[in-house]
């Protein structure tokens, strides 16, 4: 019998490491996250990743409209780009790591059909401006997502075209000003709620409105009162986000839409939290006149690190006629998309953007649509609700619910509870970093005092529910113990501590120069 | 259904502890007359199967750019993205995150987002560059508005180059904003045009180059005469990979340069989603819209990347906000990343030369064809030709024929008075039989 | 000197005030990243927007206590917001104006009386 055990030991040795005696490793590394240089910092100036052949021809024709002075763009072999771009991606938190909570933002499982269906030469692969008839797969699939999206809504129109939330705010409140001005009723007001997206009074202003605050109840919603004290013959529109950004179902919404309307007004939807009552409720049933979806949170398109979104915008039939060039209409035998202000766009306020929009995402989203059908949405909108109102009831115990009574897609908590503790909601949540979560949305809405906007969405089981709502009851009696530290200090454990938002924002270094670094032990 | 992971034991046990007796309770504050028990009037839940099939049907009812002799541009442009740009861009951590809000645990997002304001600012020649825009021509309406704020005056100036619906854009903004508009007249090489209009009111100047019809201008003299009234220049580039080959944007004065950055790392999408690059000088960056990422330091001293400058945006400055853009195009700009930086500055000019050589080959070969008139002298990778025919009936007769033979003037100006102006594009994707089998279709068809 | 309920605080010499904002202010606002303070010769009526002060998470308006030409704006203040941190009553200030009418003082506090506002808060 021969025997080599060398170099196999299969338990590790029982070293006694007291807490914070770990050793700080030698080359920066720790375990899987690697520390990684920028690229223009890897001395790549003649490298590259591609092979390319020499071209055929000289750019003689030129002559000295050809760039001579170098760019400063480095290169990277093939398996140097993979690692850096993987290494970095190791830095983030991703819905697919651990539940993300930020209220508002809607943070939901993506699923990958989409994406494969989103790569299909049929439609990645097809130019804007094909001929119409090369393209009518794609003008059926705007045609059925319209569909589905009027069909969820009650509302008569869809303008598919913005790109994002914000940009889809801008073509309902373009297109209420258009309807005005074709009856020659210039107006100069939108009355927007105080707990409203920083994006509503952003586009108000945008378009070239003033911008007036409705206060909020004490539970949390319009104040009908001075609502009707604002309204008048100069109010163009108001913008209300429902669910709210409270999380609450503004319960007066019909009778806001009526009040709304005998002004003369329009009734813009922030639609941000659909998601919230997809397939129960039509926000064309509360009079809702212009509402944006962006298919980013309750289509599920993925966030990517801040975009690309997709927000089209339903319309009713009063503001349908103003809609945004290009749009799609089904002539029967074909699909035609009517690109200029002519015959059935002869009303239109304009344009959005340079072609369609963002075929990319209308892809994803109406596979996710298919996916789930009219009855799974429902169970979307329910699950969602059932989750909020479970982390709701577990933790109010504890942390102080900013409002009474369910809420919709997400809870909403004050800074109430930790009166006393010196640990601050910015401090909460940072220590909810180093237990694995993202922390929740904070400090908005303004309304509440140091919010705490918590958003599980339905693509959380019950055990991850249950295992975030222990550690979060686990942190919070920490806090109120006086583990100060735990709190002021973190996170620990992510790949940095706290970053000095102060000295970015008074010497702002926004991009990479030679010898600029503001790092003092960095790579 | 297999995305949602609560089973109905779940369910009824989460109720309880809610202390609802049914998930109605939860929707009590929707007014009665809107509550909706049975589900809206469309098709049940389907497996993947039958999801691919209904979609893969839609697509299948395309013609796909990769299935022939194409040659369009105008503004959108095939180019071959490398493997490893999709794939790194579909792993979890950059596609299912959100806006970097918290950056202790978002430096992977962060650290793109500043290495892309970095290439940015390198290709356009400016000083800095934004996080990114949702595309060109949004990114072109925004810098109207922030010239005017800079500026404080009221009338923009679009040179008849100026893709068309980059200037729409622009003027359905501009309205609504008090911003007074002047486009001028379609023109082949005409970007100078616009130093006839400028006056003491004008905000901006906003040229093309490459134009829309292809050709490339140099723009210092428009810049010089600009600055000399207070104006800023504004230079639009709708094909990035350009910049490979001439000179920048930047070197040639410009104020506030924006782009379309599809080409690099994007696919065509039938138009969407795409990536804005907007580029400024510094001193002007207090007045950018957009988010922008910016060095600091974490509480060890160790460097890291943030949001920074965030008082100009919407969720502060909200009706104040120089902008009310928030999502941008986060995972677009990342793709660019990746191909910039797999190209380097060696295979990003290598890459423009090649789409310039095959642009001469495409002339050449349209030299040859009887009754085609070559309009553009010059260009990039896209010139402008006269046709003996409508173009649009053209371009229409040669799709019969498995040939995407360009983009007619008339699908963008119907009213143009250039019917017979085709807009033809080559890249490295275009082969010379594709340019053989151009040439033969356009000599017989007419 | 004299304060304003917005935390705006005026020093009177002659017919010129110098304004700034007020240590309490200064405090609450926390960091100060950048002020955007007016252009030479705009003029301002009481009440108006004279400057803009940002930390990181807020920007506030700082308006004129009284009417007035913009005479001087503290360009030290662009590459050392941090001053208004450190001397908000001192080398922290704003903005000079020459004053339009000396009468619209009165309506102002002193310091015991802004003390005792801020007591009231």
């Amino acid at each position: 019998m021969s025997m080599n055990n060398i170099g196999r030991p299969t338990r590790p040795a029982l070293v006694a490491t007291l807490p914070g005696a770990v050793p700080a490793t030698l080359g920066g590394g720790r375990g899987l996250l690697q520390d990684e240089a920028l690229i223009f910092e890897r001395d790549g100036w003649d490298s590259s990743g591609v092979d390319l052949p020499e071209p055929s021809r000289d750019a003689s024709g030129l002559g000295d409209l050809v760039r001579t002075a170098p760019i400063g763009l480095p290169g990277l072999s093939e398996p140097e780009a993979m690692r850096h771009y993987v290494r970095l991606s190791q830095k983030n938190h991703a819905i697919d790591l651990a539940l993300y909570p930020l209220g508002s933002c809607t943070m939901k499982h993506n699923p990958r059909l989409n994406e494969k269906m989103a790569r299909l030469p049929g439609f990645a692969d097809v130019h804007p401006l094909q001929p119409q008839s090369t393209v009518q797969g794609a003008l059926e699939l705007m045609d059925q997502l319209a569909h589905w999206l009027m069909t969820l809504t009650g509302m008569s129109a869809v303008a598919m075209s913005p790109k994002a939330g914000a940009h889809g705010e801008l073509c309902g409140l373009l297109a209420i000003r258009a309807a005005h001005e074709a009856r020659g009723d210039a107006r100069k007001r939108v009355l927007v709620p105080t707990s409203a997206h920083g994006t509503n009074p952003a586009t108000a202003a945008f378009v070239g409105y003033e911008v007036e605050e409705i206060a909020q109840t004490a539970d949390g919603r319009v104040d009908i009162a001075d609502l009707a004290a604002k309204l008048g013959p100069d109010v163009a529109a108001i913008m209300v986000t429902n669910p709210n950004t409270c999380g609450l179902f503004e319960r007066d919404v019909i009778e806001i839409a009526e009040l709304v309307h005998a002004a003369g007004a329009y009734f813009y939807c922030d639609g941000a939290n659909f998601n919230a009552i997809v397939g129960r409720v039509r926000p064309g049933d509360l009079g809702v006149d212009a509402m944006h979806i962006n298919l980013h949170k309750t289509f599920s398109t993925p966030h990517g690190g801040g975009g690309p979104g997709s927000g089209p915008v339903v319309l009713s039939a009063a503001l349908a006629p103003f809609a945004p060039t290009p749009f799609v209409v089904n002539r029967g035998e074909s699909y035609e998309l009517v690109e200029y202000r002519e015959g059935e766009a002869a009303q239109a306020f304009g344009r959005l953007c340079a072609f369609h929009g963002q075929m990319g995402m209308y892809v994803r989203a109406l596979s996710y649509m298919l996916s789930h059908g009219a009855d799974g949405l429902k169970q979307v909108a329910e699950d969602a609700v059932l989750n909020a109102n479970y982390i709701k009831a577990r933790l109010s115990g504890v942390m102080s619910a900013a409002f009474e009574g369910p809420c919709m897609h997400e809870a909403l908590f004050d800074d109430h509870w930790l009166e006393g503790t010196g640990i601050t909601t910015l401090d909460f949540a940072k220590a909810m970093i180093d237990e694995g979560f993202h922390p929740m949305t904070m400090y908005f809405p303004l309304v509440v005092h140091g919010a705490m906007l918590i958003e599980p969405t339905e693509t959380e089981s019950k055990a991850e529910l249950d295992r975030f709502c222990d550690v979060l009851l686990l942190l919070a009696q920490a806090a109120k113990a006086g583990d100060v530290e735990r709190f002021k200090g973190a996170p620990f454990h992510a790949p940095l501590r706290r970053l000095d938002e102060t000295l970015a924002a008074r010497k702002p270094r926004l991009r990479w120069r030679p010898q600029a670094s503001a790092g003092v032990a960095a790579e | 259904m297999r995305y949602l992971p609560l089973s109905p034991a779940d369910r009824s046990a989460m109720l309880g502890v809610i202390g609802a007796a049914t998930i109605d309770d939860l929707f009590v504050d929707v007014p009665e007359a809107a509550r909706r028990n049975q589900p809206v009037d469309l098709p049940f839940h389907q497996g993947e199967l039958e999801v691919e099939r209904a979609l893969s049907a839609m697509a299948g009812r395309n013609r796909t750019a990769g299935q022939g002799p194409f040659f369009c541009g105008a503004g959108a442009y095939r180019h071959h993205v490398p493997a490893t740009v999709d794939h790194i861009i579909q792993r979890s951590e950059f596609l299912t995150s959100y806006t970097p809000y918290q950056p202790e645990i978002a430096q992977g997002t962060l650290q793109y987002l500043f290495e892309f304001q970095t290439q940015v600012a390198a290709l356009t020649g400016m000083e800095v560059a934004n996080a990114s825009m949702y595309d060109g021509s949004t990114a072109t309406a925004e810098a109207v508005m922030m010239a005017a704020r800079v500026t404080r005056r009221g009338k923009a100036v679009l040179s008849g180059g100026l893709h068309p619906h980059y200037a729409r854009t622009v003027e359905t903004l501009a309205k609504v904003a008090g911003v007074e508009v002047q486009r001028l007249d379609g023109a082949i090489d005409g970007e100078a045009a616009v130093l006839e209009a400028i006056d003491g009111g004008t905000a901006c100047v906003v040229v093309q180059t490459p134009n829309l019809f292809g050709t490339v201008t140099d723009v210092s003299a428009i810049a010089a005469a600009a600055q000399a009234k207070g104006a800023l220049l504004i230079v639009v580039v709708t094909e990035v990979v350009s910049l490979g080959l001439l000179k920048s944007p930047g070197e040639m004065g410009a104020d506030i340069v924006v782009a379309e950055g599809q080409s690099i790392g994007n696919a065509l999408n039938f138009g969407g989603p795409y990536v804005g690059l907007f580029a400024a000088r510094e001193k002007y960056v207090r007045q950018m819209p957009g988010r922008l990422c910016g060095e600091t330091v974490d509480a060890d001293g160790r460097r890291g990347l943030v949001l920074t400058l965030s008082t100009r945006e919407q969720h502060i400055r909200r009706d104040k906000a120089t902008s009310n853009i928030c999502t941008n195009s986060g995972l677009c700009a990342l793709a660019f990343t990746i191909h910039m930086s797999l190209l380097g500055e060696v295979g990003l000019r290598r890459l423009a030369a090649i789409n310039h050589a095959k642009a001469r080959d495409l002339r050449d070969g349209l030299m040859t064809v009887p009754g085609v008139e070559i309009l553009t002298e010059r260009f990039f990778n896209e010139l402008a030709i006269r046709v003996p025919a409508d173009a649009a009936a053209l371009v229409e007769t040669l799709a019969g024929q498995g040939i995407l033979a360009g983009v007619p003037v008339s699908r963008l100006s119907p009213k143009g008075g250039m019917d017979d102006v085709l807009l033809v594009c080559a890249t490295e994707t275009t082969t010379s039989s594709d340019i053989a089998a151009l040439v033969a279709a356009l000599k017989g068809a007419f | 000197m004299f304060f304003t309920k917005d935390h705006e605080w005026i020093k009177v010499d002659g017919d010129v005030a110098t304004v700034g904002i007020s240590a309490y202010a200064a405090e609450q606002l926390g960091d100060v990243v950048f002020v955007e303070v007016p252009d030479l010769g705009k003029v301002l009526a009481a009440g108006d927007g004279l400057a803009v002060v940002e930390s990181v998470k807020a920007a506030s308006d700082v308006y004129a206590p009284v009417s007035g030409e913009v005479v001087e704006a503290n360009g030290d203040l662009a590459g050392a917001p941090e001053r208004v941190n450190a001397d908000p009553e001192g080398a922290g200030w704003f903005a000079k104006l020459k004053i339009a009418d000396l009468s619209q003082l009165e309506g102002l506090m002193d310091r015991a009386a802004y003390d005792a506002f801020l007591a009231s808060l």
